[in-house]
């Protein structure tokens, strides 16, 4: 990516639209979204079910394409890529962590941890090292080989949040990332998430449905019926 | 990047070693019966060779009637040779070692009070000089004997067995039906032919003495001729056939009423049999091996449901489609490849037990140890590639949404 980009808003999304299926039969999930994510932001989207923030959430992240609109990933065209090239994008600067937390079963924290760079091509000495370092980012030093099922919620989420950072993405797409923890927990994972967010200027996109934790982040997205319903800024932050 | 695909999938296999090692049950056993099947086939087929080696390879057989009727087969109407044309043969026919006149009847032998069903050949010492045979005790017949047809014998050794047991039977007398025999020698064991027909059960006496006293006519049933070292028996066969049509008064264009085979047409009539039931064993055990195929195939798609989170979780995070191909087309190879070295260690270790009970000589078959190799390698990739591109091709999103 040019270095001109800093310039741009890092996401920019104009007029997208995704609908399932054809014709009158055609499901519309998203009705026409224009949405803006500075480099640097931390961003909470919410909404009811079925208002469209999921599927905006898998454009956001690349794993999905727009019927219409563009969107522009720094400066690039996603809507362009092709499939392995938007997986390519998703390697270098993505980080997903997801509600169900994804790890691999059976497989140790740190080896969870080093996946990604393993697509990366990373040598194993450089994995070893970054996955430690990432691992100890979210307080896990001495947990590195556990396996999930040897982890609470809040450390296998701790766990995935150490997988999204180690390549350090420029933006982490965090799909309801409380929503199986309880409230410690989540205060605890946001509280992680609000300090890679600050020290590391890591954007964050945060689906959630609780209203205290989209209450970390620094603005607030509210879809509803496939539209954004509202956008404003979070005045008083509750940390 | 290939290295790194193969690390992720021993990882892959490591994870789950009860579901690896079933998984490749299949493979181990399709290999290892191949293995077994051909090796103990191969080790037939030496035995089979060595076994006609025994026989004598410069030997040649000639019968009256046609083909090969193979021992105890049926007879044709042709007439029988005389002694005369033994004769002729060895008087005419260059580079011969010995020929031997033999006529035999199935007979009881007696002796004491046991009784033992045996084959009584009239023949001449050339017999034991066609066939290579030495005698473990006791003499051969003397001139006087074969010309006056006396009543004397000698044993093979089971013969002896079942007769005198421990005793020793030079100068016994034994009876056959009405005959009574001395016994004069014993014949050194020659063990079974590659029939399975028990060479030692013979009693050996003067083909005068078979003709006169046992059978009743000069019939000689075959010739047994042994070639010179060095002499092809293939001429020596050729030159035969143009006696002996002549001597039988043959018109030309007329088929042959008597038969010569070498012992060349024997060796190949037999390998070819223990080939044939190689292969077909081969081919029985080739089947378990596909079967083996389609369980890794089987397993592998399993395995893409259950792995289906797994699959989505590496999509998301940047695997390529292709990464996810090999990946769980590695996974597949390494997993059929370790059957394939499990199925090559039990098939040899099962064909060498095999070998031992069934008293046959272990022939390690280095090349269908190496098709094993290849072809479980092989049902990896071909079985593995459907589940590995269903894996790859799977939508991201409705991967991380599967439960």
């Amino acid at each position: 990516m040019n270095t001109e980009s800093e310039n741009h808003n890092l996401i920019e999304l104009a007029g997208i639209a995704k609908a399932y299926g054809m014709g009158a039969y055609a499901m519309h999930a998203l009705r026409g979204i224009d949405l803006h994510i500075d480099k640097g932001e931390f961003v909470a989207v919410m909404g009811p079910s079925g208002s469209g923030k999921s599927t905006c959430m898998n454009i956001l992240g690349c794993l999905d394409t727009p019927t219409s609109g563009t969107y522009l990933f720094n400066g690039i065209e996603v809507g362009a890529l092709s499939r392995d090239q938007r997986a390519l994008l998703r390697r270098n600067y993505l980080g997903f962590v997801f509600q169900g937390f994804n790890l691999l079963n059976r497989t140790s924290a740190l080896e969870n941890v080093e996946l990604p760079l393993i697509y990366r091509g990373a040598s194993a000495r450089e994995r070893h090292r970054r996955g430690r370092e990432a691992l100890e980012a979210v307080g896990l030093t001495g947990w590195e080989s556990h396996t999930p099922s040897e982890l609470s919620g809040g450390q296998q989420q701790r766990v995935a949040i150490a997988r999204a950072v180690v390549i350090e993405p420029e933006v982490l797409m965090a799909d309801e990332p409380t929503g199986n923890l309880d409230s410690t927990c989540s205060r605890e994972i946001m509280e992680l998430l609000c300090a890679f967010n600050k020290e590391r200027g890591i954007t964050i996109v945060m689906v959630t449905h609780d209203l205290e934790m989209a209450l970390y982040a620094q603005r607030t997205i509210r879809f509803l019926d496939g539209l954004i319903d509202s956008e404003e800024p979070n005045g008083v932050k509750l940390s | 990047m290939i290295w790194q695909t193969i690390l992720l999938a021993l990882r892959a296999i490591r994870r789950n070693v009860l579901r690896s090692s079933l998984t490749i049950l299949g493979i181990v056993i399709g290999v290892a019966a191949v293995i077994t099947m051909v090796t103990l086939g191969d080790g037939a087929t030496a035995q089979v060779t060595a076994d006609i080696s025994r026989l004598g390879s410069n030997m040649l057989q000639v019968r009256p009637g046609q083909g090969f009727h193979g021992p105890g087969g049926t007879r044709s109407t042709a007439d029988m040779f005389e002694v005369d044309d033994a004769e002729a043969i060895s008087r005419e026919i260059f580079g011969l070692e010995a020929v031997a006149p033999t006529a035999s009847r199935s007979q009881q032998a007696i002796y004491g009070n046991k009784n033992w069903s045996t084959s009584v050949m009239g023949t001449t010492n050339a017999y034991l000089q066609v066939r290579d045979w030495d005698l473990e005790s006791g003499r051969q017949f003397t001139e006087g004997e074969l010309r006056s047809g006396r009543t004397v014998c000698i044993l093979g050794s089971t013969v002896r067995d079942e007769l005198f047991g421990d005793q020793d039977p030079l100068g016994a007398t034994i009876r056959l039906q009405r005959l009574s025999c001395q016994v004069i020698g014993v014949l050194k064991s020659k063990g079974q032919t590659g029939f399975g027909h028990d060479q030692d059960d013979i009693v050996m006496i003067p083909l005068r003495t078979l003709q006169r006293r046992i059978a009743g006519s000069n019939d000689v049933d075959a010739l047994y001729v042994s070639a010179q070292e060095g002499i092809s028996t293939n001429a020596i066969k050729e030159d035969i056939e143009r006696l002996m049509r002549e001597r039988r008064r043959i018109a030309p264009g007329e088929d042959d009423d008597f038969h010569v085979r070498d012992m060349q047409e024997i060796v190949s009539t037999l390998t070819s049999t223990t080939r044939v039931l190689t292969g077909l064993l081969g081919a029985v055990a080739a089947v378990s091996l596909l079967v083996g195929g389609i369980g890794i195939m089987n397993i592998m798609l399993v395995s893409v449901t259950e792995r289906t989170r797994e699959i989505g979780t590496r999509l998301a995070i940047g695997a390529l489609e292709r990464e996810v191909l090999m990946q769980f087309l590695i996974e597949a190879v390494v997993l059929s490849s370790f059957g394939g070295l499990f199925g090559i260690i039990l098939g040899l270790l099962a064909a060498a037990a095999g070998a031992h009970v069934l008293g046959m000589p272990f022939v390690l078959n280095s090349g269908i140890v190496a098709i094993a190799v290849v072809f479980s390698a092989a049902v990896g990739m071909i079985f593995g590639y459907f589940p590995a591109r269903k894996a790859a091709r799977l939508d991201p999103i409705e991967a991380l949404r599967h439960e």
